[in-house]
């Protein structure tokens, strides 16, 4: 370099800021997941950032894929029950009761009362025990560390009762295609008495710690927002869509196992962001709560499963003295039931949605088709639209007001 | 029991034969539930019909039904919702197995989007016009599509 050069560098030394127009601002791919703790399971969020703000996103789904649906066809009726409880870990009891309800239409078989209402009963409990998991790890994504453990400690409760009707907390098979597995316990009234009498003034406590929180609400409150018309298109259903003021609900609008006869409200709001959805779910915690006393107080008497011999295990006590009882006992074992050939499509309101189940029946005792359209996959789609343009940190935020559980989106 | 509401009075058939005559193949009431059976070039016509002249403002699911080895041999399904209306109808189109091709309608609902690649992924049904036709469930590089009939349930290759 010549001496002119050289001051002519010194005399202009370059403009660290000026940049040439063609550069843009700086974007990085940030991989979310599939291990994030708060993508809550094996999702996979591609995040394109340009600073915080999120440009773009890309969900990746399919780490958690099991293959239930085609597991389904090689099993009976029966077998592939224990199946649906694996598809969505937190709300098992409103799998079981969705491809239950889609095998009894098939085969047209009435369900007692009491089978009726305990599914009613104990389906409010998971809807509580799923909402219970979804405010407590919710929370915890947006930094209010105690309310995990406020809702953890009424979960425990929950998963007991569980215990005491099936002998299991999680992957319980207590409805069963024509009733339920076993007659109700002994006991179990007051059991469910003194955790649904208490239950409330808990709802109360998590209620103190969130939603006067000045840090909640600025962390929840305007964000996450998206249309009604993008929700249905995109297929997000329920507390979401009540979240922004559409008052559906399968169980009022389609009602399923005697739900007809219960009273309770559907709560909606119209803010249509993360705090609207926190209020709806906490809301349909009172309610489940409601309906769960009256299933309680006003729970009918009779057999817990249908009238239908070829369909149901035989009692224990029948069997040893009735030789027609053990033949269906040991056809039912073996061969399991024949169902008439045709297609359902059973929908229920499952904590997180729609919930759909679409059996098709080639007339053996085997489903030719099972296809499972759990809510979370529905929802999921829409999380392009839900997070891009806004910042990173309400990412968080945002996806954790929809209330997924990869296992009913990968199936 | 009541009846997760379907149309029973057949109007909706009536409808669709004005939309286009030659749309709807065949219609059945079964427990309740209505299924059309459509002429599968005409999928996306008649959706988007439905969705704008009558109220089917949700797409409820995509799926496909594999009757290996006879032929047509897949059907694919559509569950159609009217939250408006409370109503559910299926639709169905019958496709052969050598040339499972059918329209998208992405166009009509974004949420078919993963629906049909779902379906794609696990029956190989090609969706035209889909703007993303990937595998959702199984690696890009995956052999064949589990939920057709003539592959196994277990077993190595």
């Amino acid at each position: 370099m010549s001496d002119s050069e050289a001051s002519a560098v010194l005399a202009a030394p370059p403009d660290i800021d000026a940049q040439p127009e063609s550069v843009q601002p700086r974007r990085m791919t940030l991989n979310m997941g599939p291990q994030h703790p708060s993508t809550h399971g094996v999702l996979r969020l591609e995040l394109e950032l340009e600073g915080e703000t999120v440009r773009r996103c890309r969900p990746d789904i399919g780490y958690l894929h099991t293959g239930i649906e085609k597991q389904c066809e090689a099993l009976t009726y029966q077998q592939a029950l224990t199946l649906t409880d694996r598809v969505d870990y937190l709300a098992p009891l409103s799998n079981n009761l969705c491809y239950c309800l889609a095998v009894e239409k098939l085969l047209g078989i009435e369900i007692p009362a009491v089978a009726q209402w305990t599914r009613v009963l104990l389906t409010e409990l998971t809807r509580l025990n799923s909402h219970l998991v979804w405010l407590g790890t919710h929370a915890i994504d947006i930094g209010a560390m105690s309310v995990f453990l406020y809702c953890f400690r009424e979960r425990e409760e929950i998963l007991r009762i569980f215990e005491l009707f099936s002998g299991q907390r999680m992957m319980t098979s207590y409805f069963r295609v024509g009733g339920l597995a076993l007659a109700p316990p002994r006991g179990w009234q007051a059991r469910v008495k003194t955790f649904i009498d208490s239950f409330p003034s808990k709802v109360d406590e998590y209620e103190d710690l969130l939603t006067n929180n000045k840090i909640w609400i600025n962390r929840t409150r305007g964000v996450g927002y998206i249309s009604l018309e993008d929700m249905l298109d995109l297929g997000i259903t329920g507390p979401m869509l009540r979240a922004a003021g559409l008052n559906w609900d399968t169980r009022k609008t389609a009602p399923y196992s005697s739900y007809e006869k219960f009273d309770f409200e559907v709560p909606t709001r119209t803010e249509n962001d993360v705090y609207a959805r926190y209020q709806v779910r906490v809301e349909e915690m009172r309610q489940s709560c409601k309906i769960v006393k009256q299933a309680l107080e006003g729970m009918p008497s009779g057999p817990h499963t249908a009238d239908a011999a070829k369909v149901v295990l035989p009692e224990r006590e029948r069997m040893k003295t009735q030789k027609e009882a053990l033949i269906y006992h040991f056809k039912i074992v073996n061969e399991g039931f024949a169902v008439p050939e045709g297609e359902v499509y059973q929908v229920i309101e499952s904590p997180r949605g729609e919930l759909g189940y679409y059996v098709v029946s080639d007339g053996t005792s085997k489903p030719f088709r099972v296809h499972i359209h759990g809510p979370s996959f529905g929802n999921l789609q829409a999380v392009p639209k839900l997070v891009e343009g806004i910042l990173l940190a309400d990412v968080i935020a945002s996806i954790g007001s929809m209330d997924f559980v990869l296992g009913d989106t990968d199936r | 029991m009541p009846v997760d509401s379907m149309p029973v009075d057949g109007n909706l058939t009536a409808e669709l034969g004005a939309f286009d005559a030659e749309a709807v193949l065949a219609e059945k009431l079964d427990r309740g539930e209505l299924t059309l059976e459509i002429t599968p070039g005409k999928i996306a016509a008649v959706c988007a019909h439905l969705k704008t002249a009558c109220g089917f403002e949700r797409l409820s699911g995509v799926t496909a039904v594999d009757r290996y080895p006879s032929e047509p041999r897949f059907e694919a399904v559509y569950h159609l919702h009217s939250v408006s209306r409370n109503e559910r109808v299926r639709l169905k189109c019958r496709l052969r197995g050598d040339s499972a091709e059918i329209d998208s309608v992405t166009l009509v609902w974004r949420s078919a989007n993963w629906y049909e690649r779902e379906v794609f992924d696990l029956f190989g049904i090609h969706f035209r016009n889909h703007p993303d036709l990937r595998r959702i469930m199984l690696p890009d590089d995956w052999q064949g599509h589990p939920l057709r009939k003539d592959y196994p349930v277990r077993g190595y290759k």
